[in-house]
């Protein structure tokens, strides 16, 4: 049906956009202001642990660790294929000997409070690290001495020079767990090393904010809009590490069922460590990446002061009984996720991976591990195994070592705790009857296991302070002949010797190999750029609105 | 005024022997601070050197002296983990603590004073066998597993409610009660449970007591006797919430773990867990003050519900 057509209001028109251009002025002024006042976008993580000590030069705790990323920054940063890159320092040069090097800070770094940072407050971190840190130490038994040079290009200049060879400087200065060298402010690392800073100042992409600090549940930081970031792209823990997301918050969930929960709801954004049973479930979640998270060792210690381990032969033998499949899989990790066997003490498939002196271990052997107890004289004497109750996977581990031990005929006493007292009773040189112990179980992340000087449990200098406390001779010079070489390859050549030894004297029995996951809600990007156990949270991005 | 003067001036050595039994039996237990801030790799001298300078290398008398003279002055002392002061740690968790232990208590008093006169007033009969089947089954069942599915239900399933945290109420009453729902209504369980059986089971006797009978012979309505019996019975119904309010703002461990409630529970096991000793010592010897307060407040209360008290 045709329809009859009516002459264009004009006039109507006119006055109708008239009385609309105030309303859609307001309008625009109010979406204006509210961008301004949009919500900051946050990034929700659950830590693996809850943050209790904020000085990364201090502790070996990850938490610490990742707490130091976010809030420090580093002379040198390592990429994902290992290779130290510069972060702080615009350049660098090294004498022909190796002897002496200089450094330079590139201009514009500053400290959260607007202070610059200058070569002197670079100076008092590495002394301060150097006095805690097992490369810093090295580098010290090395004759290493920090200087300041003189005050050209805006006190940006410092020199490290060494007394003997030290083919590690630039490992060490990006020494990506156990004690990072991070920079603070001097007035704040002049402290005492034999206790943690407490204050936070430091030049890293984020803020620490200490007025939303609740310790036990919640740890906020907000992004440092001055940080002066370097201009080739983020890889692992080189590169620009200018953050993206406005607001990170850490928030500490004890439970496992309820983090996971959380995940699932899209209260929390990221699971830093999934609990191994919780790895399946999150899988089957449409909205949720389960991403591997960093490879790990579990190691069984055994203190070598004591009869029955102060004989290498029974280390041994311990070591032909392990079944490193069984072990792995009772701590609950996914056949994807976990090693049938791994021959190195250095990380599978890491950058020091190898095989060296492992043949005879390939397979459990319990018949010829019964075999070494009898001809090493064992008689019977007690193990005492320290079973942690509130360390789920490692208690399981820890359950299977101890079957283990049982099948070849020794006598366990097994003494329950928790992780706590686990810690305490281990500093203890008693022998395992009067109040000491014979073994625990516990684990390594890759950084804390990949090479000779990183893996602290295979340190075997005589009157160390390492539980288990192992002492040979040999082993010790081989590692320092090994930091003492100055390139890759020489390293690479002496790292078999270096192991071929440890399987002979057994420092500590190695459990398996697994990988840690970590979980993340699939509107977060950039997550396929996150690369080990380090969790890089200035990498990703959330849309602006999202919740 | 007296009598009060008299009762609060009693929980003194009582508050002295808590401090003392306190402060030895952390101190004697096994575990080691210094030991676990030092980390994997230090050595024995590392921990050596952290004792020291935490102080816990002087002798337990000494340490034990300094505590309690600081603390007589009012300082409740630091955390050796964290280095923040113990009175701002209370001070971050005594907001959701309180909410939890309010509005728990006031569900469960909503909820099991009527449930627990109805099921007297029909002893025997099948709303009582129900409400008492109800009063077993919340009482039995783990707090946990009703809280897992809490959350399963309204958090995940219907996406009513969050998991977990808590928002401060100055944020706004929506938020603030949207968080503090499931873990209420999960601990409230238990408190309905238990004060709906002690309602009728005191308020049962007093209705077969001669003045109710007479009451009832006098043409009084079954509200009005339902009521005289009530007050009648109010004194263990009294003490049992009063303990209970105490038991919650001493802190409910496992619902503040399940729903990430940063209350003084968590603060009490985070710190035995580090063996964070003057948070512990702290927050034990609050917790047996509020006890106290709280045994001294019922006491006070009797006054009002029984004149032969008064007298």
């Amino acid at each position: 049906m045709p329809t009859a057509h009516r002459p264009f209001p004009l006039k109507r028109a006119i006055l109708g956009a008239c009385a609309a251009l105030p309303l859609l002025t307001a309008g625009t002024f109010a979406a204006a202001a509210f961008a301004a006042d949009a919500p900051p976008v946050t990034l929700r993580m659950v830590p693996q642990a809850d943050l209790k000590i904020l000085d990364p030069m201090f502790t070996t705790n990850y938490v610490t660790r990742n707490f130091g990323y976010l809030v420090y920054d580093t002379l040198f940063g390592q990429d994902s294929h290992g290779v130290a890159k510069p972060q702080m320092v615009e350049r660098y040069s090294r004498s022909e000997d190796g002897l002496t090097w200089h450094f330079t800070l590139r201009p514009g770094l500053a400290f959260h409070d607007g202070s610059p940072v200058r070569a002197a407050d670079c100076v008092a971190s590495l002394r301060r690290w150097a006095a805690r840190d097992n490369y810093g130490r090295a580098m010290t038994a090395a004759g290493a001495e920090w200087r300041v040079d003189d005050a050209e290009d805006g006190g940006r200049n410092f020199t490290l020079t060494l007394k003997k060879p030290f083919g590690l400087v630039l490992e060490a200065l990006s020494k990506v767990s156990g004690m990072i060298p991070v920079i603070m402010p001097e007035k704040l690392a002049e402290q005492s090393p034999s206790q943690p800073v407490t204050e936070v100042d430091g030049s890293g992409p984020y803020m620490f904010k200490r007025d939303e600090w609740v310790p036990g549940s919640k740890v906020v930081f907000v992004r440092n809009p001055h940080y002066a970031g370097r201009t080739d792209d983020p890889d692992f823990l080189s590169g620009n590490r200018t953050g993206r997301i406005d607001r990170i918050e850490w928030i500490y969930l004890p439970d496992a069922n309820s983090a996971t929960a959380a995940l699932t709801t899209g209260e929390v954004d990221m699971l830093e460590l999934v609990p191994p049973d919780y790895i399946g479930p999150l899988r089957a979640d449409g909205d949720v990446r389960v991403v591997e998270g960093g490879a790990y060792q579990a190691n069984l210690i055994v203190n070598q002061l004591h009869p029955p381990f102060d004989n290498p032969k029974i280390r041994q033998a311990v070591l032909h009984a392990v079944n490193q499949e069984a072990v792995v899989a009772a701590m609950g990790y996914p056949p994807d996720l976990r090693l049938a066997h791994c021959a190195s003490f250095f990380i599978c498939g890491g950058a020091n991976d190898t095989a060296a002196g492992s043949e005879p271990y390939r397979k459990p052997d319990p018949a010829l591990a019964k075999r070494l107890l009898d001809e090493a004289g064992y008689k019977g004497e007690p193990v005492v195994v320290l079973l942690p109750t509130d360390y789920a996977s490692l208690n399981a581990a820890a359950l299977v070592a101890i079957q283990t031990l049982k099948s070849i005929g020794m006598t366990v006493t097994v003494q329950s705790m928790d992780w706590a007292t686990l810690v305490a009773r281990r500093a203890k040189k008693d022998p395992p009857a009067s109040g000491g112990w014979s073994v625990y179980v516990t684990q390594a992340a890759t950084f804390d296991a990949n090479s000779p000087i990183n893996n602290f449990m295979l340190g075997a200098a005589c009157g160390n302070g390492m539980p288990g406390w192992p002492c040979d001779e040999a082993l010790d010079g081989l590692r320092a002949d090994w930091i003492r070489a100055g390139t890759p390859e020489e390293r690479r050549a002496r790292l078999d010797g270096f192991q071929e030894r440890a399987y002979q004297v057994v420092p500590y029995v190695p459990l398996g190999q697994f990988s840690a996951a970590f979980a993340i809600r699939k509107d977060v990007k950039h997550a396929d750029r996150l690369w080990g156990d380090v969790p890089q949270l200035w990498m990703l991005d959330k849309a602006a609105g999202a919740p | 005024m007296r009598h009060l003067l008299n009762r609060v001036a009693a929980t003194l050595p009582v508050m002295a022997v808590v401090a003392v039994l306190v402060f030895l039996l952390i101190h004697l237990s096994p575990g080691d601070p210094a030991a676990l801030i030092a980390g994997d790799t230090a050595s024995a001298d590392d921990i050596a050197r952290l004792h020291a300078a935490l102080g816990l290398d002087r002798p337990l008398w000494s340490q034990f002296l300094l505590w309690a003279g600081r603390l007589a002055q009012g300082d409740l002392g630091t955390s050796i983990f964290t280095h923040v002061p113990v009175s701002r740690l209370l001070a971050q968790r005594v907001e959701p603590t309180l909410s939890i232990a309010l509005l728990t208590m006031t569900l469960a008093v909503a909820a099991s004073i009527p449930l627990g006169v109805l099921a007297a007033h029909m002893a025997g009969r099948w709303v009582d066998r129900l409400v008492m089947l109800f009063a077993v089954l919340a009482f039995s069942v783990p707090v946990f597993l009703v809280g897992y599915l809490l959350i399963y239900g309204f958090a995940i399933t219907l996406g009513w409610l969050p998991v977990q945290g808590y928002v401060p109420l100055s944020k706004g009453v929506g938020p603030w009660l949207s968080h503090l729902i499931l873990p209420c209504v999960n601990l409230s369980l238990v408190y309905t449970a238990l004060l709906t059986r002690m309602t009728r089971a005191t308020v049962l006797d007093v209705l077969h007591e001669d003045h109710i009978r007479t009451a009832r012979a006098k043409g009084l309505g079954v509200v009005a006797v339902l009521g005289h019996a009530l007050r009648c019975a109010a004194i263990p119904i009294v003490t049992t919430i009063g303990v209970g309010i105490a038991f919650l703002i001493g802190g409910v461990v496992v619902t503040e773990t399940v729903f990430a409630i940063p209350g003084i529970g968590r603060l009490v096991i985070d710190s035995v867990q580090r063996h964070d000793y003057p948070v512990i010592q702290s927050v034990l010897l609050l917790s047996a003050g509020l006890y106290v307060l709280v045994n001294l407040l019922i006491d006070l209360s009797y006054r009002l519900f029984d004149p032969r008290i008064r007298a």
